[in-house]
């Protein structure tokens, strides 16, 4: 599955990408990762771009996504469009105002930032919304996840593995899911 | 098998020379490689190594050349414009037999180009670059498991032929992370012991390390055969490369790098279709391995080259086909990047324009 | 001060960060030359940095050079083109490190030319590495237990240094983190240009700038930085006036 991870520099669309990685990783599949860089950064949105396989991953940069987290107005405006005919949207309801106005991909809608701002720590939005994107998609095993969130801030902040942790239990539980009209037919 | 780690590539890369004893570093910040300085920054002062941030990637290269004549193992990494700057050093370094290694995460070009990933620098790297009559041994990682491995290697291979070694990966190369095992390094070649470093002649002669041969006793002359000799044996020695589903390939695909791994990609594609086609990709294209070609071309029909530049491993290719079969081309510069799709195209392209071939011969 | 828009300055909205410095600089350089009348005569010579767009901002000629190189060429526009006004434009990294050669050979010629010298104490373009005139115990990305542990010296006196040679003929530092400093800055560039105007040689201003992206600093809290810890370490004044 090709993953495209989009939001305002801050929101933590790096370290989603590395999570989905990690976790993948835990579960022996393939998995490649690629962040904006240079220049792409300035000016607002942020995106990272996952590869997870059971095969060799060939090509490791993402045109067409299979599954897109966008989680803000401006990466949902730039990268609904590109999602692959059947694919998936994952929307962070809080920051969307408009759309998503495509009706051939699954929809999942979960308030990221308003389930964060309830934890009290804005910055974790980004877990709600993968919480939300690893019920419906069942990409990794939601224990990997919850392994790889562990590994990252263990050490370094307890206090964050927990409320990391907390928001991702919420996600997994405060999303709505709206399957593709006629999704097959539209496959190319 | 040691754990698998996940790392971007620019850091993956210093995790190798660490790994392989490289304890000097020099390099100036420039994307996409900016990862290798900043992590250096912190992971040679861990291991006892030295980390210099040059004023230039001219000054970080000439550390270079003083650091391996004082004989420690290491390593400058740099982006296409910064190569450039370098030119003069690596000649200078090839011409005194110093080993070191030199990265390249390339970037489009020419000029200031952009940072998008490109493979405009192969004739800089492979046919020269600087002045003179020198050779680099050139290695192409596609994965990062190759990037780690030939990092490894690429210390041993410069020390073994007193070299410098380039690793010629691009800017995607760099930033992607992907996981790899980081195998405990273990040296490829029984290394000779370094009796030419410069570290004082107390208790033997003095030692002098030059690249001028001005007087007609020592003739520059007789150094370049030298140096021809010593390519020679590499060229013999050296073969590195990937051969896939070659053995009974119409159509033959050669890559290297990341368009490699994409091919690689079209090419399993192709089978599924029921196309017979292969991949042919060199992970050293300096010295180039002709073997798998000359071997492919019993077989093959044709051959396509894909490349992130516009025509310059094609070339090569070329030189090792001796010309006998076509050689289509995809490839563009400037920070182009080959979709599985779009080489698949050209694979049935191709393999239907055999079946044509055929069709015409027969009724001949 | 006015707030009209120089003629000289295109109007676009610049790619730079919220409360960089580059851009006050850019539009002080813009009204000199409109002062002076100079616009049409004036050749300018984009650094690689996060200035090198400055074709896009500037509305007079610019060519973009390699990095480091902008002194070079600039002797070399100069020197086709005597009675043409030709100004770099340049970063602390670009002028006070791979350019450093550039800079001290073209002051020591006494290059007919100006320099503009945007010193923000960091690599801004390529993301916040160590510069040359990064301080002593300043976090980068590349001096992350800050300046001075792996033996990388302190910060370069870009003006005092240069002040020991003859070919300069005016040296300024100034700043662009208060209104009083942004009107001194534009007499000093004003000056700079008026040398190269009168024939008189090198002449380069120093200017203290912000960058809070790679500071890691609210545009705030990046002037207090100007203020308090840069200002310290390179005194605001003129090295040079003759
Ligand atoms: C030969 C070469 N090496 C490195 C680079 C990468 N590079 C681009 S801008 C820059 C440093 C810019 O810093 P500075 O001059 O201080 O300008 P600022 O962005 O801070 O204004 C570097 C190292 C390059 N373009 N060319
Ligand atoms: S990175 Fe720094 S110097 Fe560059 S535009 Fe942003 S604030 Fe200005
Ligand atoms: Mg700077």
């Amino acid at each position: 599955m090709r993953i495209i991870i989009a939001g305002f520099g801050g929101q933590g669309v790096v370290l989603t990408g590395n999570l989905i990685a990690r976790a993948a990783l835990k579960e022996n599949k393939n998995v490649t990762g690629m962040v904006a860089y240079g220049a792409e950064m300035r000016g607002g949105t942020a995106f990272a771009a996952v590869i997870v396989s059971d095969d060799e991953i060939a090509c490791p940069f993402v045109e067409i996504p299979d599954a897109a987290i966008v989680l803000n107005q401006p990466s949902l405006d730039k990268f609904e469009p590109d999602v692959a005919a059947g694919g998936l949207l994952l929307v962070n309801t809080s920051l969307v105002k408009r759309g998503p106005k495509r009706e051939d991909i699954d929809r999942i809608f979960v308030p990221a930032t308003e389930i964060a701002q309830n934890l009290g720590q804005m910055k974790v939005a980004n877990l709600a919304a993968l919480g939300a994107f690893v019920r419906h998609t069942a990409l990794v095993k939601e224990e990997s996840v919850r392994q790889a969130v562990k590994d990252l801030f263990s050490e370094k902040n307890p206090a964050l593995t927990a409320v990391n942790l907390a928001a991702f239990e919420a996600g997994l539980e405060e999303s709505r899911f709206r399957k593709a009209a006629c999704s097959a037919s539209k496959k190319p | 098998m040691s754990e698998k780690i996940l790392l971007k590539g620019n850091e993956l890369l210093v995790e190798a020379a660490i790994e392989a004893d490289c304890r000097f570093y020099a390099g100036y910040p420039i994307t996409p490689q900016n990862e290798v300085p900043e992590r250096m920054s912190w992971r040679m002062p861990q291991v006892g190594g030295v980390f210099i941030q040059a004023e230039s990637e001219i000054a970080a290269i000439n550390m270079l050349f003083g650091a391996s004549a004082a004989g420690a193992r290491c390593m400058t990494s740099s982006s296409s414009p910064g190569i450039s700057l370098k030119q003069e050093g690596i000649s200078y370094i090839a011409a005194a037999e110093l080993p070191c290694v030199i990265v390249n995460m390339q970037r489009g070009g020419p000029g200031l180009g952009n940072i998008r990933a490109s493979q405009g620098d192969y004739f800089q790297s492979v046919k020269g670059g600087g002045h003179g009559d020198y050779r680099l041994i050139v290695l192409t990682p596609a994965t990062l498991q190759e990037l780690y491995d030939l990092t490894l290697n690429a210390f041993d291979y410069a020390d073994f032929y007193r070299n410098p070694v380039m690793i010629l990966g691009d800017g995607i190369l760099g930033q992607m992370a992907e996981p790899a095992e980081a195998h405990p390094y273990r040296p490829l070649f029984n290394l000779p012991p370094k009796d030419y470093i410069l570290d004082g002649c107390r208790g033997r002669a003095p030692r002098v390390i030059r690249t001028l041969f001005l007087r007609p006793s020592d003739s520059l002359v007789q150094h370049n055969l030298r140096l021809q000799k010593k390519y020679a044996r590499m060229q013999r020695e050296i073969s590195l490369y990937e051969e896939f589903e070659t053995a009974d390939a119409e159509v033959v695909v050669t890559a290297y790098g990341i368009p490699g791994r994409v091919a690689k990609g079209a090419v399993k594609r192709a089978r599924r279709e029921g196309l017979k086609a292969g991949l042919i990709r060199p992970l050293c294209v300096w010295p180039f391995p002709i073997e798998p070609y000359k071997r492919a071309v019993k077989k093959a029909k044709s051959f396509l080259v894909v490349e992130m530049s516009q025509g310059q491993f094609i070339e090569d290719v070329k030189l090792a086909l001796e010309c006998r079969r076509p050689v289509a081309f995809l490839g563009k510069g400037g920070g182009w990047y080959p979709s599985e799709e779009e080489i698949l195209e050209q694979i049935r392209h191709l393999a239907a324009a055999c079946l044509k071939g055929l069709k015409t011969q027969r009724k001949a | 001060m006015e707030f009209r828009r120089p003629k000289t300055l295109k109007n676009v909205l610049t790619h730079y960060c919220p409360g960089c410095g580059h851009g006050i600089v850019h539009r002080l350089v813009a009204e000199v030359i409109d002062e002076l009348g100079i616009r049409e005569r004036t050749i300018g010579t984009a650094p690689v940095g996060c200035a090198v767009f400055l074709y896009d901002y500037m509305n007079c000629d610019i060519i973009e050079c390699a990095h480091g190189r902008p002194p070079a060429v600039a002797t070399g526009i100069k020197r086709v083109l005597p009675d043409r006004i030709v100004f770099t434009y340049q970063g602390d990294g670009d002028l006070a490190a791979i350019g450093m050669a550039e800079t001290i050979h073209a002051a020591n010629r006494g290059e007919n030319i100006t320099v503009i010298f945007v010193n923000n104490a960091i690599y801004g373009m390529t993301g916040g590495q160590m510069a040359p005139t990064t301080l002593m115990g300043q976090w980068s990305t590349t001096s992350p237990a800050g300046r001075g542990q792996l033996g990388e010296g302190g910060p370069i006196k870009v003006c005092e240094m240069l002040s020991a040679l003859d070919g300069p003929c005016y040296l300024e530092r100034v700043a662009v983190s208060t209104p009083k400093d942004v009107l001194r800055t534009q007499k000093a560039i004003r000056k700079a240009f008026e040398k190269q105007i009168d024939g008189k040689g090198f002449s380069l201003v120093e200017v203290l700038s912000m960058c809070p992206t790679d500071w890691k600093l609210s545009p705030k809290e990046a002037v207090e930085f100007v203020n308090e810890k840069m200002k310290a370490v390179f005194p605001l004044g003129v090295f040079k006036d003759r």
